[in-house]
């Protein structure tokens, strides 16, 4: 198969970018579209040119690594990852454009390549648990409900990819946020950060620059883990409630 | 820095000062239309309502107030939450997808002034009465100002009652993402929850579509006349 890529190049951060057409020839059909940028970067490579930076890690759709915006959509059209995108989702010819995420939060580092450390920030001002050392407790030590078992890990499937902030046409980093604190509000080893967690994420959130929610549910449109906005709602609710207790206290 | 000075400068506390004054500008619309409703029931139910409205003085005033609080907030609230989300994603994408987001979702700002400029026009003409001046003298039977005469002759005007039903439009508009919008905002909603509230919303916005348009359309349609 063959297509015509447009693909954003920029150097870095201070420069600005633009897009270069990139003719992708014989690309078998079955190939991911990671694979196809490695084919594409070496025939680069081999006409002494520069390849096009991208980020990837795991390419089993579990890491969320491969942060890219492919035709509009933040990790690719179908539901996963960008890695999980294959050529043969694409028709024969057809222009492919791609893109970084754009989100004052995630700065461009060089062509494709991001700077997500926004999230990473907003976990480590709450996103945690307190735990004992030593020996792992017996699995069945700690009794929780099924159902909230369930819903504490679909929120937990959140890989911190960005394709909700990259998709929200507010940059907002609000389901994320919300998976973070709603996986742990519902599990008991969750209970004594409850408060704190969902003021300091918050607050990390806001002062990275993110917008603000207006419930257009892109970013769960784009959730390669499925995440529900219902974890919008429940970070809404436990932010309020914790805001509440600490005016009265 | 105090609890609450943080609650209001976070962007949960901003947002949801936007969406409880919406709640009290929904429950403002609310009474007003069955307020006027009344005038199916004739001259003297409408002229009568408005009187008793009237008479209740400094209630009037509280209440009137209490509105122009809620709408200065959330008109304020939410441009200060479009300036932040402006910063926030200062580069479009090459290729514009909406992915999910609904025409109302996205129209809100345009839907908002739309409304906001016909409620000026709105009380300049039936509060203020500078649009037809003469209508300040019109007093019933009973001597009560004739609201039903204002009414009526004011949506004998074709561009009035345009103007109105445009505006109507885009009030429902508003609301079809408003109304389930700050029940997600205020955290009421869940995964199952969710859908059934973006259904009553719309419900809700076109029946207050229904209800306003109800009397501009029975004058164009001489069911109300002087």
């Amino acid at each position: 198969m063959n297509f015509h890529l447009r693909i954003w190049r920029q150097d870095h951060e201070k420069v600005k970018g633009f897009f270069e057409e990139i003719e992708a020839v014989n690309i078998p059909a079955d190939a991911s579209f990671l694979e196809m940028l490695d084919m594409v970067n070496n025939r680069l490579i081999e006409k002494q040119k520069v390849p096009v930076a991208f980020e990837s890690d795991c390419r089993e759709g579990i890491c969320g690594t491969c942060s890219m915006v492919i035709n509009g959509i933040p990790q690719g059209p179908g539901r996963g990852a960008a890695c999980q995108v294959y050529m043969r989702s694409f028709c024969d010819g057809e222009t492919i454009t791609v893109e970084p995420y754009r989100a004052a939060s995630f700065p461009i580092i060089k062509d494709l390549v991001t700077n997500r450390k926004a999230y990473d920030r907003i976990v480590q001002a709450g996103g945690f648990i307190s735990e004992h050392t030593g020996g792992a407790p017996d699995a069945s030590a700690t009794l929780i409900g099924k159902h909230e078992a369930d819903r504490a890990m679909d929120a937990a499937a959140c890989i911190g990819c960005g394709a909700c902030a990259a998709a929200c046409p507010n940059s907002s980093a609000m389901l994320f946020v919300g998976a973070k604190v709603t996986h742990l509000a519902l599990l008991p080893q969750g209970q004594p950060e409850r408060k704190e967690r969902a003021l300091n994420m918050v607050r990390a959130m806001d002062e990275e620059g993110f917008g603000n929610c207006s419930n257009y549910y892109a970013c769960e449109a784009v959730c390669p883990a499925n995440i529900s906005a219902s974890v919008i709602a429940t970070l809404n609710r436990e932010y309020v409630a914790a805001a509440c207790r600490s005016v009265a206290e | 820095m105090s609890s609450l000075h943080c609650f209001f400068n976070s962007s949960i506390g901003r947002k949801w000062i936007v969406s409880i004054t919406g709640l009290a500008l929904i429950g403002f619309i609310t009474v007003h239309l069955l307020g006027n409703l009344s005038i199916f029931l004739g001259p003297d139910a409408v002229n009568g309502y408005a009187a008793n409205l009237h008479h209740l003085g400094k209630l009037l005033w509280i209440a009137r107030l209490g509105l122009i609080a809620a709408a200065v907030l959330h008109i304020y609230f939410t441009m200060l939450l479009w300036r932040e989300n402006r910063q926030a994603h200062p580069q479009k994408y090459a290729v514009k997808q909406t992915l999910e987001t609904t025409l109302y979702a996205r129209t809100m700002r345009l839907s908002g002034l739309v409304v906001f400029g016909f409620v000026l026009f709105h009380l300049a003409q039936f509060t203020w009465e500078w649009v037809n001046p003469e209508s300040k003298e019109w007093m019933d039977a009973a001597g009560r100002h004739d609201v039903y005469r204002m009414l009526v002759s004011g949506f004998s005007n074709p561009w009035v009652a345009g103007f109105y039903l445009l505006s109507v439009g885009f009030l429902a508009l508003h609301l079809s993402h408003g109304i389930a919008s700050l029940f997600q905002t205020l955290g009421l909603t869940s995964e199952k929850l969710r859908p059934r509230f973006e259904c009553a919303g719309k419900i809700v916005a076109w029946t207050f579509f229904l209800g306003y348009a109800s009397i501009p359309v029975s004058v164009f349609l001489k069911l109300l006349s002087n």
